[in-house]
């Protein structure tokens, strides 16, 4: 006698049941609402005049004329655990729905019981493709409400990491990219480049990923001993490659075929979704928030913001490669002006002191000591930082209520935003195209999921 | 501070107080109309929307004129055209927090409102799919509320048997 409530390949209702997400999941036509429906279909301007095209959205048709498959959470192509069900009419897509929270690790639950100290190292694994972005903007946060100033050339350690980190991280796109299309080449040598940063991070912070580089105050350690060699090989290597990345891919014409016109999206969709970033430069909209509302010490390089006109996939793919050249330019402008001086804010209350000074000073004693139990104290208030992540506009709202934990701490993810524009792109297209769409937005999950 | 614009509901609060960014607090009656009014206005892009449960600081200092309740809403809106942010505090409600949705302003709200509900169980009038985002379906409770105990619901491996 065989348990039923074991599921074995007989019983698929309840596997079915088992992996459903009930309402969260694409319903059928008849069950969704009208609003639902229009969203599914990629319908995104429905106001001011712009109202939704009942020709769109198939209203007529019926639900046995199609069929709902999942696309994921394990497809290889979704990056991670991504859940897209879609509505097939044959090989083109009618609906789609993003299916999300398979990797929901409760960060944000997690960041109201660390203390400030601690929470560079839960932030830093939300995008895990450019943790510099999470810890800056998190540190930029706090900073803006303990009011302490940064130094000179802690700044320019930020700006400079940053920009590796999104090199690093447009390589790791350009890589994936590569590989959903068939360029498998492109895999290995995005990769093989994002080694060369990778290993100047170790060097300077310890750890190649993660890194609670950037802390409150000013960042972790200084730059080694001989950066400036290091970050030249990594400058010179790059730029010179991006230009192969040129030849294996910009003119090759089936890679042109699957990115050329499709999936495209307007400056008016974007803005209505919230999209940033990439995508939405892609429409055209040069809003890039170093250049828009400058932070750090972006006001005083200079490089060009990278907009597209037709924002499709392959506006999306020139602007990511160019976006390489652009920040390489910076990485080149912070080596000639790296300023000398503390690379972190020297107030005891918020940066330990240094090793030597604890065998000889109470004072210093008591401060490390402090500091690494309790944590320091941010006044009360509520802040709102945003910086430009590889992948769009990453904010932290956080609010603080005396103590030495932030009593809330949201991030606003740009991929978790960015998704909500994958309906209107899969609209109409083939499966196939879907592949190249979930690419070009580039979500991160674990950003999108926290 | 900016002058709220002259479609802005009368009665609205704002503060220039905040850290960085322009605040206003209007009720949840007036909240839809002035975040209309500053669509109106020129600010393009809803960035953020986010909830925020203050049941260990109901008496929070607020500008006068506003009575804190235990859920705000926290909405960041944008500009491009004028490089600014202004951030919209709603108090949503004690109990039954309850908002509009701002669906029909910003379609690109749907996802932030939904993780909103999902999390902290305040609820968005007019939404067209206010499901769980994050969370499993059948989860119960809202994890970030400050009464959700870490660690009260144990994980969930559906087929062990006994407690953990």
């Amino acid at each position: 006698m065989s348990d039923p409530t074991v599921r074995v390949a007989e019983r698929v209702e309840l596997l079915a049941a088992e992996t459903s997400e009930g309402a969260q999941g694409l319903q059928s036509r008849r069950s969704t609402n009208k609003d639902e429906l229009g969203r599914e279909v990629g319908a995104v301007l429905r106001q001011s005049g712009l109202t939704l095209d009942p020709n769109d959205v198939d209203y007529e048709r019926r639900d046995d004329e199609t069929m709902i498959i999942n696309m994921g959470p394990a497809h290889p192509s979704t990056h991670g655990v991504l859940r897209l069900m879609l509505e097939l009419d044959g090989e083109f897509v009618l609906r789609t729905k993003p299916v999300i929270g398979y990797l929901h690790t409760g960060m944000e639950k997690t960041g109201e019981v660390l203390n400030y100290v601690q929470g560079g190292t839960n932030v830093t694994r939300m995008d895990y493709l450019s943790p510099i972005a999470n810890e800056l903007s998190y540190s930029m946060a706090v900073e803006k409400l303990l009011a302490i100033e940064v130094p000179e050339r802690a700044i320019w350690i930020r700006m400079m990491m940053s920009e590796l980190n999104r090199v690093a991280s447009h390589l790791v796109w350009m890589a994936t990219n590569g590989m959903d299309l068939g360029a498998t080449s492109m895999m290995i040598y995005g990769f093989r480049e994002r080694e060369l940063i990778l290993a100047f991070f170790e060097k300077t912070a310890g750890l190649r990923l993660n890194l609670n580089y950037v802390r409150p105050g000013g960042v972790a350690a200084d730059l080694p001993d001989g950066w400036e060699d290091d970050v030249l090989v990594i400058c010179d290597t790059i730029y010179e490659r991006t230009f192969e990345y040129d030849e294996l891919l910009t003119g090759q014409p089936i890679f042109r075929g699957r990115m050329i016109g499709v999936a495209p999206i307007s400056a008016e969709e974007a803005l209505a979704l919230g999209v940033t970033g990439p995508v939405l430069r892609s429409t055209g909209v040069a809003w890039d928030l170093r250049r828009s509302m400058p932070y750090l010490a972006y006001d005083q390089v200079e490089f060009d913001v990278i907009v597209g006109t037709y924002g499709d996939n392959f506006d999306r793919y020139a602007i990511r490669l160019n976006e390489i050249r652009e920040s390489v330019r910076i990485i080149r402008q912070c080596l000639e002006k790296m300023p000398s001086g503390d690379y972190r804010s020297q107030d005891p209350k918020v940066t330990p002191p240094p090793r030597a000074r604890i065998d000889e000073s109470m004072e210093a004693l008591i401060h490390h000591f402090k500091l690494f139990t309790e944590g320091f104290h941010v006044p009360a208030g509520e802040v709102y930082s945003a910086i430009e992540s590889p992948r769009g506009e990453l904010g932290c709202y956080l609010v603080a209520d005396g103590g030495p934990k932030p009593y809330r701490l949201h991030v606003r993810a740009p991929s978790f935003v960015n998704l909500q524009a994958v309906p209107l792109l899969m609209r109409g297209g083939s499966v196939s195209d879907a592949v190249t769409v979930i690419s070009t937005v580039d979500p991160i999950m674990g950003e999108v999921d926290r | 501070m900016i002058p709220l614009s002259p479609t802005a509901p009368p009665g609205v609060v704002t503060s220039d107080a905040l850290a960085s960014d322009v605040g206003c607090f209007p009720t949840r009656a007036q909240y839809l109309a002035l975040v209309r009014s500053f669509k109106d206005d020129g600010f393009e892009m809803c960035v953020d929307l986010c909830a925020v449960d203050y049941l260990e600081h109901l008496n929070r200092p607020l500008p006068d004129g506003v009575v804190g309740t235990r859920f705000e809403v926290v909405v960041n809106l944008l500009s491009l055209s004028k490089r600014q942010r202004v951030r919209v505090r709603v108090q949503a409600g004690d109990a039954d927090p309850e908002v509009d949705s701002l669906f029909d302003l910003y379609p690109g709200t749907e996802a932030m409102e939904r993780e909103a509900f999902d999390l902290f169980g305040v609820l968005f009038r007019a939404h067209p799919d206010l499901t769980r985002i994050l969370m499993p379906e059948e989860w119960e409770g809202h994890p970030l509320r400050k009464d959700y105990a870490v660690g009260r619901v144990p994980v969930q491996f559906k087929e062990a048997p006994g407690p953990r």
